[in-house]
């Protein structure tokens, strides 16, 4: 009770002689810079999840070869949920005497529920999104399906006993398969209109799929709740095998989110650590004298900790306002990009930022305090006497935890974790050696320079620890700003290169050995320069190793589905460029031995499989043995052609082979397809552009995250800077009162405590550079995926802005310093 | 030399006192075998040259630090045989201090420095008694100004104030004017005697101002660490 009335009464008093103010800014940033992250990193996951989903045309989608139960359909309405439904089955299309396979796609009027349907009026013409869909006795046909049966826009179709009116061309609809089995060309009609078509009976071979969409968390708990009902013949799916790559982007944005939302948290948590130190340091004085005039240790600690709390708090509520604000902000300017149309989030980042800064403060501040709780009475008669130094385990083991069960929280990826912390842990003890180590350095040059150098370098030598201690603080806070600075400039760079202009943007297939050079003719003609041409030949997988792929275990589900599905298997003598061997070796341009097969890495893990390990493929009737030669890597977001398994030249000669390519086509080159499904109507072809947007889009959307967040996260280094320069302004505040008093000129002391910050600056930034550097390096290259090229501008930029930086916030904090009479801080008590 | 005493009952005794230090050297002795006795009411000068142990012999009266060896008993307990916490108790049931560099506590007025010992020791109506001791400074239309507006007498009134605030039984004072131009001193000593008559505290009183400590009762010299004179003043 006493501790309670003392601690509020001197809380007041503390807020109002500004003593506490740069903890509680650091504090208030931190809640809003967190907030903002938070609120940014949900809002454009989300949204990009949602472009991820687009190729289900839902959130979640059950699949049958029965029809599905209409309590599914009522059990997703009693979720608050949305559903479509849709039945495809292959059918012969007539028009006139014309005829072609086709993929039916029958739908009902809901469909799509994510994503949207495209459609136009001319052959390869314009297209333009719909928000319906055909009405009954109309269909919508794909392009390649009209070349091919020589029909246009106001025809009648015939599909089994069903006539049908062609009233738009489908250039897209979001569930298109982007796999290459059974492929033909798609007609969208109304699905009030399959019984009338007679073709559906039992035995027919029709999928049924009921499309379900809504809030993340009501699919979550309908799903969860049909699991357990679920027959064997209904799977249900919430992604997309075949659209591996759009999910592969929104990991890879997820993963870019993360990573910026845990470096503006580390930034954070150094703002905190710093200003909780600056803040127990000042106290140091106050407790001593409290513990004189009679006051017991736990009385000093009580009233501390509860000072802390309260600095928390009211730091919470102050960020917490910001915070909203900068939402409200945020969602206003990026209303299109952010998925606004989902539910507000409101007050949970602002409730997981203000938790966040308060297990910070607490991590950071409160061993400070502990070891204010030591600090003897005696320091009122001996200002050289300390308390004891805390336990630096127990102190930094503390803090660390807090960081790392924070950042865990948040980001759920141990690996990510792992090197981020790992890298900044050994950075921070390097930038400790290195800054001792300086420090000794620059004390012995002192007699070589000017007096405000020597002033300087004295400055940084005699404070020996403190001066190593803000290398770190300043170290850290640069490392972890240029590291910001690599993934949102070269990383996001790498990133959208991958995605090239050039890359592929049609993927042709099903092309017979007969037609290879007429079609390469035909691109010819129109001026375009022919594709190379790749082997497909399908198969199944019999055995591994002697024993049938379906008695084997496999190490991972993916594995058993793979073995027990349908092959595609290729051939070829040279390895693809965006192919790269991880184990084993490719094998000669001539090689004629024994069947090798190259395996992709995560084929190979998922099934269990590795150099040496045999394999039997039935192809047509026939059996081919072969033996796993070389692991390799595939860089998928090349958009060529690329297989699992890749063949040995000569082991699958004589089985039955189509080709598939891939080239890119501008937009007036197109034309060239209607003549070539025309002369060649079993080709499809495959118009990966609205992929293709589709991931461009999302990493837009990671792009535009982690510039946002790198304003943020820079306003929070600033503060760390700030927030070291000010533990030490005190002190500096009576030296340069002494110096002044001694007959030196302002100008000489300030230069004096700018060439003190200029050291620091430089050693903290070459540190940093080099820090930053690693650890983007590893971050690329692990994390994403992605190739990283050291940048020798960075280490321009590192030491240059450690300069500038340091000094600038240095001239801030210490213009005050400097510029007091002298004779005021000599009064001061 | 010896446990000399007058009248009142013992408040403070030093038992054999001893402070050793380590150093890059050694060991070094600061203080060495030092035993009195003081009464209540009494003031009492510790004199002696830098160096001497003044400073050292006070933060073991007081029970800022512990000696090597001996004991001291202060108000009847005995400091040695106490926690840290116990002798911060000790200290706030009967100790007062006033250092030479003051050590107001920044962040407060003059009247919230004088309340900090009432409000430590959970007392009523810290505020008024206060303003009550303040006046007696003479700082009474002052109260509101903090450390930094306030020249070096006007931080040692504070001081002063604050010390008597909680009518300590023994007061120490640390070269009390040893910041001070020789006429605010005086005038600071003054006061301090005034007070310590009126409220009758024991004053122990580190100096090396030889007229300062001729205004005591009883004045100790120190050299290197041993008590080599105990007199009764004129005063």
């Amino acid at each position: 009770m006493k501790v309670m009335v003392f601690a509020l009464r001197s809380f007041r008093r503390e807020i109002r002689s500004g003593e506490v103010l740069v903890l509680l800014f650091s504090i208030a940033l931190a809640v809003s810079a967190l907030t903002a992250v938070g609120f940014l990193t949900d809002r454009i996951g989300k949204a990009v999840a949602r472009q991820a989903n687009e190729v289900l045309a839902a959130d979640l989608r059950l699949r049958s070869q029965e029809p599905i139960p209409e309590t599914w359909r009522d059990r997703a309405q009693e979720f608050d949920l949305q559903t479509a439904e849709t039945n495809t089955f292959p059918s012969v299309v007539f028009a006139g005497d014309l005829s072609a396979l086709a993929t039916i796609k029958a739908v009902s009027g809901a469909y799509p529920l994510r994503g949207s349907v495209r459609v136009s009026d001319t052959l390869f013409g314009e297209q333009r999104v719909v928000d319906n869909t055909p009405a009954r006795g109309k269909a919508w046909a794909d392009g390649a399906l009209l070349a091919r049966i020589d029909a246009d826009i106001g025809d009648r179709l015939t599909v089994g006993s069903l006539e049908l009116e062609v009233t738009a061309v489908l250039t897209y609809r979001p569930d298109q398969s982007m796999g290459f089995a059974s492929l033909a060309p798609s007609l969208l009609i109304n699905i009030d209109d399959v019984a009338a078509s007679g073709l559906v009976s039992e035995g027919s071979r029709v999928g049924y799929a009921l499309l379900v969409a809504g809030s993340e968390d009501a699919v979550n708990r309908f799903d969860a709740s049909i699991q357990p009902e679920l027959p064997d013949a209904v799977r249900s799916s919430n992604r997309e095998e075949s659209s591996e790559r759009a999910f592969r982007a929104a990991d890879r944005a997820q993963r870019f989110l993360s990573l910026t939302a845990v470096i503006s948290l580390l930034l954070s948590a150094v703002a905190v650590a710093m200003s909780a130190r600056r803040f127990a340091h000042r106290r140091m004085d106050t407790v001593a004298l409290m513990k004189s005039l009679g006051a017991t240790q736990r009385f000093v600690i009580s009233v501390s900790v509860v000072h802390l709390v309260l600095l928390g708090l009211l730091g919470v509520i102050i960020g917490s306002i910001i915070g909203f604000m900068a939402e409200e902000i945020l969602t206003r300017i990026l209303a299109d990009l952010i998925a606004s149309d989902l539910p507000g989030i409101g007050i949970m980042p602002v409730v997981l930022a203000s938790g966040s800064a308060m297990v910070l403060l607490v991590g950071f501040a409160l061993p400070s305090l502990i070891q204010l709780r030591n600090t003897p009475p005696l320091r009122v008669l001996r200002l050289d006497v300390l308390p004891p130094a805390p336990s630096r385990m127990l102190v930094d083991g503390l803090a660390l935890a807090a960081v790392a069960a924070l950042l865990y929280r948040s980001v759920g990826d141990a690996q990510m974790l792992a090197i981020l912390l790992g890298g900044i842990v050994v950075i921070a003890i390097a930038l400790y050696l290195v800054g001792r180590g300086l420090v000794a350095t620059m004390g012995r040059f002192r007699s070589g320079v000017g007096v405000a150098w020597r002033y300087g370098l004295a400055n940084v030598a005699r404070r020996g620890r403190d001066s190593a201690v803000q290398v770190v603080a300043f170290g850290l806070g640069l490392t972890v700003l240029l590291l910001l600075t690599i993934v949102r400039t070269d990383l996001l760079e790498g990133w959208r290169q991958t995605l090239d202009e050039d890359a592929p943007n049609h993927f042709m297939i099903n092309i017979q050995p007969h037609e290879l050079e007429s079609v390469a003719n035909i691109y010819r003609s129109a001026g375009v320069e022919p594709p190379e041409f790749v082997p497909m030949i399908r198969a199944r997988m019999s055995t591994i190793n002697d024993v049938s792929v379906k008695d084997r275990e496999y190490p991972d589900p993916g594995g058993k589905w793979m073995a027990n599905r349908e092959a595609n298997l290729s051939f070829a003598s040279k390895l693809s460029a965006s192919n790269e061997i991880i184990e084993g070796e490719w094998w000669p341009e001539d090689y004629d031995g024994p069947p090798l097969v190259s395996i992709e890495e995560e084929a190979a893990l998922e099934t269990g499989l590795t150099i040496g390990d045999r394999m039997t493929f039935i192809v047509a009737g026939r059996e081919v043995d072969v033996t796993i030669g070389s692991v390799r890597k595939i860089n998928w977001d090349s958009f060529q052609p690329n297989f699992f398994m890749v063949f040995s030249p000569g082991a699958l000669d004589g089985m039955p082979t189509t080709y598939i390519a891939s080239l890119r086509l501008e937009k007036q080159q197109q034309p060239v397809l209607v003549k070539l499904v025309r002369t060649h109507p079993s080709i499809s072809v495959i118009d990966l552009d609205s992929i293709l947007q589709q991931i461009r889009g999302i990493v837009q959307k990671a792009s535009l995250a982690v510039q946002a967040v790198f304003v943020f996260t820079l306003a929070a280094g600033i503060a760390v800077l700030f927030a070291a320069v000010q533990s030490t302004i005190d002190e500096r505040r009576f030296e340069s009162a002494m110096l002044r008093a001694l007959g030196a000129r302002k100008r000489t002391v300030f230069a004096g405590v700018m060439a003190e910050f200029a050291a620091l600056g430089a050693a903290a930034g070459i540190l940093a550079s080099a820090g930053a550097s690693i650890l983007a390096a590893i971050v690329a290259t692990r994390l994403f995926e992605l190739p990283y090229e050291f940048n020798p501008l960075l280490w321009v930029t590192g030491v240059a802005a450690g300069i500038f930086v340091v000094c600038a916030s240095g001239f801030v904090a210490a213009r005050g310093a400097v510029n007091a009479p002298p004779v005021d801080v000599l009064r001061a008590a | 030399m010896g446990n000399q005493s007058t009248g009142g009952a013992t408040v403070l005794a030093a038992h054999d006192l001893s402070k050793e230090v380590s150093s890059p050297e050694g060991s070094l002795t600061i203080l060495d075998g030092v035993s009195f006795n003081i009464s209540a009411g009494e003031s009492v000068a510790v004199v002696g040259p830098s160096g001497a142990g003044k400073s050292t012999l006070l933060a073991l009266l007081a029970g800022l630090d512990l000696p090597t060896n001996g004991h001291v008993v202060l108000n009847g307990a005995n400091l040695s045989e106490l926690d840290e916490d116990g002798r911060a108790r000790v200290r706030a049931e009967s100790v007062g201090f006033v250092f030479q560099s003051f050590h107001l506590v920044p962040s407060l007025n003059a009247l919230e420095n004088v309340m900090l010992p009432l409000e430590l020791a959970g007392g009523e109506d810290a505020r008024g008694a206060s303003r009550k001791i303040i006046d007696k400074v003479g700082l009474g239309d002052r109260w509101s100004h903090y450390p930094a507006q306030l020249s070096g007498g006007e931080k040692q009134r504070v001081a002063i104030a604050r010390a008597f605030a909680t009518e300590p039984a023994v007061l120490f004072a640390d070269e009390p004017t040893g910041n001070l131009d020789s006429r605010t001193g005086s005038n600071i000593m003054e006061l301090m005697f005034d007070l310590n008559r009126s409220s009758s505290t024991t004053l122990v009183l580190v100096t090396h101002d030889l007229s300062l400590a001729e205004r005591c009762d009883r004045v100790l010299s120190l050299d290197i660490g041993r008590l080599v004179s105990d007199t009764r003043g004129a005063a």
